[in-house]
């Protein structure tokens, strides 16, 4: 089977738009994929505006230029949506995974030919991590909306990618990518 | 087995692969991953060297010049403005022939102040005696450190491998890493024949006089013209030892029947790349060439390379500015020299970071396809402007 993705992240400074990238890439080459994770090439600053890309394909890439119709997009932090062009150019029928505590009524730039899968990562994580972090959450969110990467290989990712941090931050965000997982698998599709 | 790596990563995993003894360097933005890494690895006994923090990039460039002039195998990255404070002694390591390897996370210089990736800096630097090569990928990222260093022992030259900054070192991508055993068989331990010796004293860039100095710079020449039958004969073992071959000095891309050919350097051949299929399936006979090895400059490779095309385009991150293109101006002698007529366009883009995306390189085939070509350069359109893309 022939496959394309590309998957936008918008973050803060700080909020790890570019360690989730890494993450997302890490578990679709665990699927078998040919991927590439690559920041927005900006100076980061914490609290700045960060974006990250990554291409998920089943043939070699070879491009190296910056992502513009991505297929989904992942936002960590519900406040850009005010100041950001976050959904500039997001293919139709483009998945939005929001970190939001509200419900996609309440959002404004909404697009009938989207979906929107919103959820409190900041929460879930606090509650796992003990830090507002809502990047494995959200990741655990995008695979259950698209299905294009697998639990198992984003646990494996995790589980490499945060090796050096210790066995129970591995395990924390394991849990909380498990739970975001199971919140976008249960929750209706909020097409609007 | 690959590995999904951080281009910088790759680069630090190939070279310590490569058993350097002296690994000098002072941060810069965006080689730093690069040293990190392998401050991490001296420091964890994963490899044993001597790891210098320098109090400057002059600092770590004399450091490395020092180490292989003590028979050490060494290494140093570093970019642009850090690259420009270097110069001084990246000339001196090319006029004593000391087989240094670096990096050059290729980066805009300033002013204005940039972080981005052009080939501004390592431009620079072509007259200063190093071999220069730009890689596309970060897998030929990483096999170019292991041939890199065979390459410079066996011509005792300096070799600069030029890698686009954020676009490979900050990207992650598929690589795969040799074992040591392999890297053993196909790099052979360092013996520097002229390694400085208390015992047998010689001195190493003394004084050239007006009848002397002038052969210093003729075997110079001469050793860097050398080194081409040298990269392509290594690039060939490397791809029987390792499977991957990377072209030596030049890298086609469907020029069978090409009639309009792009040249360029470094990560945005990927992209050509890309483009070059899909106008192909349009039906244009278009093909793209990788100048692969700048310094030397393979003017014979490119010229029998480029032999079939009516048209060619060299669209180059860097400009010599009140001349125009670069790479484009030394095709043009080239293609004189040989008597060959074909017209030459040359492209500027990608300056300071500006993306380089399939429809601007489309627009860059499709706007030669005009017959303007009187102008010495023009400037790649702004993908931002997507006005300019379908002019």
């Amino acid at each position: 089977m022939s496959i394309f993705y590309e998957i936008r992240f918008h973050g803060r400074g700080g909020q790890g738009a570019v360690s989730a990238a890494a993450l997302l890439a890490l578990a679709a080459f665990e699927d078998g994929f040919e991927s590439q994770a690559f920041p927005k090439f900006g100076s980061e600053r914490r609290g700045a505006p960060v974006e990250a890309y990554v291409r998920i394909s089943s043939a070699m890439i070879r491009a190296h230029n910056q992502v513009y119709t991505p297929d989904a997009v992942v936002i960590q932090d519900a406040s850009l949506l005010r100041s950001e062009p976050l959904l500039q150019g997001l293919k139709n029928g483009g998945l939005i995974v929001l970190n939001s505590e509200r419900q996609p009524d309440d959002i404004d730039n909404k697009n009938d030919s989207l979906r929107w899968i919103c959820l409190p990562a900041s929460r879930i994580g606090q509650h796992h991590l003990g830090k507002p972090l809502p990047n494995t959450v959200l990741l655990g969110a995008l695979a259950a909306g698209t299905g294009w990467v697998s639990l198992t290989a984003l646990e494996r990712a995790v589980t490499s990618h945060l090796q050096r941090k210790g066995e129970e931050m591995v395990k924390a965000n394991i849990e909380a990518l498990r739970e975001g997982y199971g919140f976008a698998s249960q929750t209706e599709e909020l097409v609007s | 087995m690959k590995q999904l790596l951080e281009g910088s990563q790759a680069v630090a995993e190939a070279v310590r692969l490569c058993r350097p003894q002296v690994v000098a360097a002072y941060p810069i933005t965006p080689q730093t991953h690069i040293i990190e890494r392998l401050a991490q690895h001296v420091a964890n006994g994963e490899l044993e060297a001597e790891f210098i923090n320098a109090e400057s990039e002059f600092g770590a460039a004399s450091i490395v010049l020092g180490a292989v002039a003590a028979g050490t195998r060494a290494f140093t990255a570093t970019a642009s403005q850090g690259l420009l404070l270097m110069t001084e002694v990246l000339y001196n390591i090319g006029g004593m022939r000391l087989p240094v390897v670096m990096v050059c996370a290729n980066r805009a210089v300033g002013a204005p102040i940039n972080i981005f990736c052009d080939h501004q800096d390592s431009m620079a630097l072509r007259d200063a005696g190093w071999i220069q090569i730009y890689v596309e990928s970060n897998q030929e990222a990483a096999d170019s450190m292991i041939q890199a260093y065979r390459i410079a022992e066996a011509c005792e030259l300096p070799v600069m491998v030029c890698m686009d900054g954020f676009l490979l070192t900050h990207t992650f991508e598929p690589v795969a890493l040799p074992s040591q055993v392999a890297v053993d068989g196909y790099l052979p331990a360092f013996r520097f024949a002229r390694t400085l010796d208390p015992t047998q004293p010689m001195t190493l860039g003394g004084a050239g006089e007006a009848d002397n100095y002038q052969e210093y710079r003729i075997a110079q020449h001469d050793a860097m013209e050398n080194a081409q039958t040298v990269i392509e004969a290594f690039d060939a073992d490397f791809g029987e030892q390792f499977g991957r071959t990377y072209g030596g000095l030049v890298q086609g891309y469907c020029l069978e029947g090409a009639q309009t050919v792009l040249l360029g350097l470094g990560s945005l051949m990927g992209t050509v790349h890309d483009v070059v299929d899909r106008l192909r399936d349009q039906g244009e006979a278009v093909g793209a060439l990788r100048l692969r090895c700048f310094r030397p400059f393979p003017a014979q490779a490119l010229v029998q390379h480029l032999n079939g095309a009516q048209r060619i385009i060299v669209l180059e991150k860097a400009i010599s500015i009140g001349a125009g293109g670069i790479v484009a101006a030394e095709l043009r002698a080239a293609l004189h020299q040989a008597g060959i007529m074909t017209p030459v366009e040359s492209v500027i883009g990608g300056l300071g970071g500006r993306d380089l995306t399939p429809e601007v390189i489309e627009a860059v085939f499709r706007d030669a396809k005009s017959d303007e070509l009187e102008v010495t350069c023009r400037f790649a359109p702004d993908h931002a402007k997507g006005g300019e893309l379908h002019g």
